[in-house]
């Protein structure tokens, strides 16, 4: 059948997604943590979409799935940046370490 | 495991992928890790298409190379640009954070390692966007309508939170 296995791309998923969480938590630049939680939502892609080959029983659902996760991925994308345009226009910052108002 | 065309391809495919998320990491100004990233989204669209899955690869590189990246690029120059200061603390955050990731890393790996599935003959190549919408128009058809109100709700939702407030004066 195929020359590569399931478990390859689900390294490359797991990879990917590792990278996405070191950036989203060490990251100062809000843009950078929200580009991120991309990555991580991509990485999930990955392993809904190998699943929907390589799975016990496979079928288009992953396929399907992961369109949904990329509409709502593109819907948290465009609400976060624009939560970030609201908070630079009131605090002037766009590092993350500095948005502690509910802190004190 | 033989050394097919499809493995090559793979290859290529995740050194890419791989590479654009370590220089995210690594870059210093904040817009050479945006496009760094375009290298990882184009790369796990071909990904895709290695996975018989066309439709989800034009997609993602529609919105995510696409849609998505433009709109981080236009929120980094809409924010302040150039200052790319790391913060001088959290040395030690960086490295238990990096230790943690580390962990997980090692703990999934542990469960995917042995994963071996016997591999079925799918049709999923065949006419690839055609199962795909009849999929959506008829087991996915509430879903799909959801994704719709959810779509409008969060446009409507980001025109409100980032429009400007320059009336204050007349709201109080």
């Amino acid at each position: 059948m195929s020359s590569v296995p399931a478990s390859a791309f689900l390294a490359l998923a797991l990879i990917l997604f590792c990278i996405g969480l070191y950036g989203a938590l060490t990251k100062r630049n809000t843009v950078i943590v929200l580009i991120s939680i991309e990555l991580m939502l991509n990485a999930v892609n990955i392993n809904l979409v190998t699943f929907s080959k390589y799975g016990v029983s496979p079928s288009i659902n992953g396929q399907v799935f992961a369109l949904f996760a990329m509409a709502v991925a593109a819907a948290e994308a465009a609400v976060g940046l624009a939560i970030l345009m609201a908070l630079y226009r009131n605090k002037k910052t766009v590092h993350i370490d500095e948005m502690n108002e509910m802190k004190h | 495991m033989t050394f097919s065309g499809e493995f090559f391809a793979f290859m290529a495919l995740a050194l890419v992928a791989i590479i654009g998320g370590v220089l995210l990491l690594n870059l210093n100004k904040v817009v050479h890790m945006v496009v760094a990233l375009i290298f990882t989204f184009v790369s796990i669209a071909g990904i895709y298409i290695l996975l018989s899955a066309e439709f989800v690869a034009a997609v993602q590189v529609l919105i995510y190379s696409g849609a998505i990246t433009i709109i981080m690029l236009f929120g980094i120059m809409l924010t302040k640009p150039y200052d790319e200061s790391e913060a001088t603390t959290g040395k030690w955050r960086k490295i238990l954070v990096f230790l943690g990731v580390l962990g997980f890393a090692f703990a999934v790996y542990l469960g995917i390692y042995h994963l071996d599935i016997q591999q079925v003959p799918t049709t999923l190549h065949e006419d690839n966007t055609l199962q795909i919408g009849k999929a959506l128009y008829s087991k996915y058809i509430i879903p799909f309508e959801f994704v719709s109100v959810l779509l409008l709700v969060a446009l409507i939702g980001a025109i409100i939170l980032a429009k400007r407030e320059d009336k204050e004066g007349d709201k109080e």
